[in-house]
């Protein structure tokens, strides 16, 4: 069973058509309760940094979400801003992050040429075609953001895209895995990402 | 790389999706829910869902179609119409649309895009200039209200005002193109450009495959967005939705024409 954290903010009715399509378990996760008994949880994320840590603080998830994710090892899958949440802090806002992943948040460089937000399909490229990247070699994903994560080990960046520069569009470390782009938003390759996800979760 | 993006823009009034030509003649397309479903199975890169009379008429949004059409899309979504206040903004964000778009009021109260920029974040939060060029006027006029009440603002000005604001996007729509299929105000593009460094999205009057490409050539990465092209076919516009496939778009965005209809 995949929990989607509904914590008031984000595309939770995309992941959830998604895996139902998929005929794989999901429930919304609005309650302690609901991440009982959960094999693989998803953490949306769209909007300011502080917007969603406030969202996240004062939802009563945090803690059980803590629980299942640094003691029963429950994997999990930060999105968007909810990857950029996994780290210490983000240049983006003032409130400290989850610290799952050792990083920080910072605004995007880019010359006068590119515009930020780095808004569009991009290239994302695995370091290995395995876990959550099997069977998506040569793939593009939707991003839509200004800020991405900077990971302190560079074995914790799953995957990087290059906007200006190379950047982490993915990073993990152990159970904890965050994707920068939208796999919600990215018809089949988000599908398959999704349904990687959920496999490393059984 | 990050490619050009093709954007379908929708139209929504009374819960259907219309097409207008000029901003007027609405033809009813069909149900919204129907087309996202389609546009999903044709890997659209993106959405814009539209209510035109939202603002107008002064109705309140509909939130449960808005919930709705984030739920169905498996692509981003922009939603616009009868936006005005901020936790309008937070509530459509929250009902897990990427976009919002923000029409009359990032006009006429522009510390409403700070305010958005803030608590969603830019990225979030896409300006649309409605605007219009006579075929004898020299300038381009802004329009609020579905291009029925003109503005004494300087469209470009209005821009670099939403960008300083926090704007992520500007969404630039020529009414007098709307629905001709006579191509894309490309001088109002390079203006725009020139104004603001964040992206541009230019909508109104792709007529052809051909014109998409002609403007990635120029401008591109940018916001190709078109109505008409992806809903009708023909000279008599029956209703089709159509797309390029992901070959096509690969083929056309990478210099090779490919020829519709």
């Amino acid at each position: 069973m995949i929990a989607i954290l509904d914590y008031g903010l984000g595309n939770i009715r995309a992941f959830f058509n998604m895996y139902s399509r998929l005929q794989i378990p999901v429930r919304m996760a609005s309650l302690p309760a609901d991440l009982e008994a959960v094999t693989g949880v998803i953490l949306p994320g769209v909007g300011a940094f502080d917007w969603a840590m406030d969202r996240l603080n004062r939802s009563g998830l945090r803690v059980p979400l803590e629980e299942a994710v640094l003691h029963r090892r429950v994997p999990v899958l930060g999105v968007c801003v909810g990857m950029q949440m996994l780290g210490h802090a983000s240049e983006e806002g003032k409130l400290p992050g989850l610290g799952w992943i050792d990083g920080t948040v910072r605004k995007m460089e880019v010359s006068d040429r590119l515009p930020l937000p780095h808004m569009g399909w991009n290239a994302v490229r695995p370091s290995k075609e395995e876990g959550l990247f099997k069977g998506l070699a040569n793939s593009s994903f939707y991003f839509l953001h200004s800020y991405s994560f900077s990971a302190a080990h560079p074995e914790d960046v799953l995957a990087q895209s290059s906007f200006g520069q190379d950047f982490a569009s993915a990073v993990g470390r152990e159970n904890i895995f965050g994707v920068q782009f939208h796999p919600e938003k990215s018809h089949r390759f988000g599908i398959r990402l999704l349904q990687n996800f959920a496999q490393q979760s059984c | 790389m990050l490619r050009t993006r093709l954007i379908a823009c929708l139209l929504v009034r009374d819960g259907g999706l219309v097409k207008t030509t000029a901003f007027r003649e609405a033809k009813y397309v069909g149900d919204p829910l129907n087309a996202v479903r389609i546009f999903n199975e044709k890997e659209v890169d993106e959405l814009m869902v539209l209510d035109i009379d939202a603002t107008a008429l002064r109705k309140g949004l509909d939130y449960n179609l808005i919930g709705k059409l984030a739920g169905e899309c498996t692509m981003p979504l922009c939603y616009g119409g009868g936006v005005q206040e901020i936790d309008q903004i937070e509530r459509i964000i929250a009902l897990g649309v990427e976009k919002v778009a923000i029409s009359s009021a990032a006009i006429m109260r522009p510390k409403l895009v700070h305010e958005a920029s803030v608590r969603v974040g830019s990225q979030s939060v896409v300006v649309v200039l409605d605007v219009k060029k006579g075929r004898w006027r020299k300038k381009w006029e802004l329009f609020i209200h579905n291009g029925t009440k003109p503005v004494r603002r300087d469209p470009f000005e209005c821009a670099q005002e939403a960008e300083e604001n926090g704007a992520g996007e500007i969404v630039i729509n020529s009414i007098d193109r709307d629905g001709m299929g006579s191509g894309y105000d490309t001088d109002l593009l390079k203006r725009m450009r020139q104004t603001v460094k964040i992206p541009v999205t230019i909508l109104g009057g792709a007529g052809s495959y051909e014109d998409i490409y002609a403007l990635d050539q120029e401008f591109g990465p940018l916001g190709a967005a078109a109505g008409s092209l992806f809903v009708f076919k023909g000279k008599y516009k029956a209703v089709l939705i159509q797309y390029p496939s992901e070959e096509d778009k690969m083929r056309l965005l990478a210099g090779r024409v490919i020829s519709q209809n």
